[in-house]
């Protein structure tokens, strides 16, 4: 048998032999990277939405009353036009507006076919060349003649970007903690499993074992406890996600106008990040116990 | 095979070995006697590498071991093999895959694995036990699982922690018959042993230690109550062994009152002179030479 396949088959054994204690540090990392997961999942959704909607940052709608002369109408889009900051001024009839909806919208795009009339007001998309400038378009349309209401969505923007960061931070401080606890979790695992097998490897010094023989499957339990724990993680939070987007992402949410990410995309990601953060905690846990308990 | 060249070792105030010289040729057949405490452990901790001397040479198959890196060390180690007063067996393997055990450890192939281990386990006359486990087997078929353990890989020296310490006189008997054996076969034994009826019997060269000093090196007996009688002038207080408390408190006290008055004179009857040059030559010229 090849060395490795040796070393391998010696960590499987090792791991019959403590069932207990693997079967409950794969279980405490499969709940730390479930955690993980969700906060990763809930990150780069929110992050999504805060891309989408930013891109909207220097786009203002103005809606316009109801009825209006076509000169009210047209001297409201020269003043829009000759504000300060203001770079294109584009009119939007209701109908196109409701085209526009209907666009996004879908498949539930028939959802507006049987209304009675179209309740969107004529409006006015004010382009803008900076953040100050749609500050003072803001300020300035209500008192244009003509003028209903002012859509602007740079509070929602920086509330969003505030959510999203907050997420993030929380997720790396999560991930720290979650990290350290896991990689204890491993250390005291695989020192049991020396403990255990301190005769054989007291044995195994005299016979002229080398340290790599002596200490890689303990290298091997760690990383397979991170690999399993990484694996049953990601399974969860598929499961979970896929539900949650099953429940409220595909009609709630579209019609808001906002996607969610698609499990199967996240899912691979997030396998490929679990293993490498798995098989990291495996092999940094196991080498802490090897250092201190293990003398080759 | 093994040369310690004025090697010296203290763990603190502790004395575990002072300026110990002794020259064991390949094929020897060596005990190592001397009380508790004396510097046996030391001695065989010295050529197994698991501690540093703090002073002196210690040389193994041609090679000087004080000299290599740690990652060496398992190299040493193939070539001694180590038979244990406890045995040491895995409770959880067959006689069969204990020895084989040994085998795994060095990477050896499955193939010479099944050709060598029957042939060992016959060796050490336990070949029908190959499939018994350890707690089916009476201690001194235990101790043979040993010996085949620590033969298997084809050592140059087999070192013998008391190997006789948990066996009835009969079959420690038998155990020394089957080291006789393999001594004979050219194989070097250096045994470490309280058993005075044992080393009395077996009539080999007989190392003494006593607060870690070399005290006596040569053919023959145990030692140290004739010793007592014919070498009056030198009394080891260590050599005390088989005698009762009360005895041994006497003889401390009367070895304690001589020492006090005049140098102690150690005789050392081994080979005599430890220069370098000699060390060299064994080093440089000796069949022993390391691969």
């Amino acid at each position: 048998m090849s060395r490795a396949g040796y070393n391998l088959k010696q960590a499987f054994s090792q791991m019959g032999r403590n069932k207990g204690m693997y079967f409950t540090s794969i279980m405490a990392i499969t709940a730390m990277m479930l955690i993980l997961g969700l906060f990763f999942v809930a990150f780069v959704n929110v992050n999504l939405f805060t891309k989408s909607i930013e891109k909207d940052y220097n786009v203002i709608q103005i809606y316009l009353k109801e009825g209006l002369t076509p000169e009210v109408t047209e001297a409201a889009g020269q003043s829009l036009q000759t504000t300060e900051g203001v770079e294109k001024v584009e009119y939007v009839t209701k109908d196109q507006a409701l085209q526009t909806l209907r666009d996004r919208w879908g498949e539930n795009g028939y959802l507006l076919e049987n209304l009675p009339e179209n309740p969107l007001p004529d409006s006015y998309t004010v382009y803008v060349t900076d953040k100050d400038a749609a500050n003072n378009v803001a300020t300035l349309a209500p008192g244009i003649e003509g003028v209903d209401d002012v859509v602007y969505y740079r509070d929602t923007i920086e509330k969003l970007a505030q959510v999203s960061s907050f997420i993030e931070l929380g997720s790396i401080i999560a991930m720290a903690f979650l990290v350290i606890v896991s990689i204890i979790i491993v250390a005291n695992t695989i020192k049991l499993t020396v403990f255990n097998r301190e005769k054989e490897i007291s044995i195994m010094k005299y016979l002229g074992a080398t340290n790599w023989f002596v200490k890689a499957p303990f290298i091997w339990g760690g990383i397979i406890i991170g690999i399993l724990s990484s694996v049953i993680a990601t399974g969860l939070t598929y499961v979970i996600y896929k539900r949650v987007v099953g429940i409220i992402g595909g009609d709630i949410l579209r019609i808001l106008s906002v996607n969610l990410v698609p499990a199967e995309q996240l899912t691979l990601t997030l396998l490929a990040s679990f293993l490498c953060l798995g098989i990291g905690i495996g092999v940094i846990g196991s080498a802490i116990s090897i250092r201190k308990f293990l003398n080759v | 095979m093994i040369v310690f060249n004025n090697v010296t070792k203290r763990y603190g105030s502790n004395v575990g070995l002072i300026n110990a010289s002794v020259h064991i040729n390949s094929g020897d057949f060596v005990f190592l006697v001397g009380p508790s405490g004396a510097g046996k452990t030391t001695f065989i901790r010295l050529i197994l590498k698991e501690i540093e001397p703090d002073s002196g040479r210690i040389i193994l198959a041609g090679k000087d071991i004080t000299k290599i890196k740690k990652r060496e060390v398992p190299k040493i180690r193939q070539k001694i093999g180590m038979v244990f007063q406890d045995f040491r067996l895995l409770e959880k393997k067959t006689v069969y895959e204990n020895v084989a055990f040994a085998m795994e450890v060095l990477h050896k192939s499955k193939r010479e694995i099944r050709e060598r281990v029957p042939y060992v386990l016959d060796l050490v006359g336990i070949a029908d036990k190959a499939k018994k486990y350890p707690d089916e087997l009476s201690a001194g078929e235990q101790q043979r699982v040993g010996i085949a353990r620590a033969l298997v890989n084809k050592p140059r020296v087999l070192i013998c922690d008391e190997p006789t310490g948990n066996l009835d006189p009969v079959t420690a008997m038998d155990i020394m018959e089957l080291l006789e054996q393999i001594n004979v076969r050219g194989t070097t034994v250096l045994m470490v042993t309280h058993a005075k009826d044992i080393v009395d019997k077996m009539n080999k060269r007989v190392v003494a230690i006593d607060h870690g000093q070399i005290v006596r090196d040569e053919e023959g007996s145990y030692g140290f109550v004739q010793q007592k009688e014919e070498e009056e002038d030198l009394y080891i207080p260590g050599f005390t062994t088989f005698l009762d408390p009360s005895e041994l408190r006497a003889a401390q006290e009367q070895y304690n009152r001589r020492n006090e008055s005049r140098s102690r004179t150690v005789v050392n009857h081994g080979p005599a002179a430890y220069d370098d040059s000699l060390v060299d030559t064994y080093l440089n010229g000796g069949e022993d030479v390391y691969e």
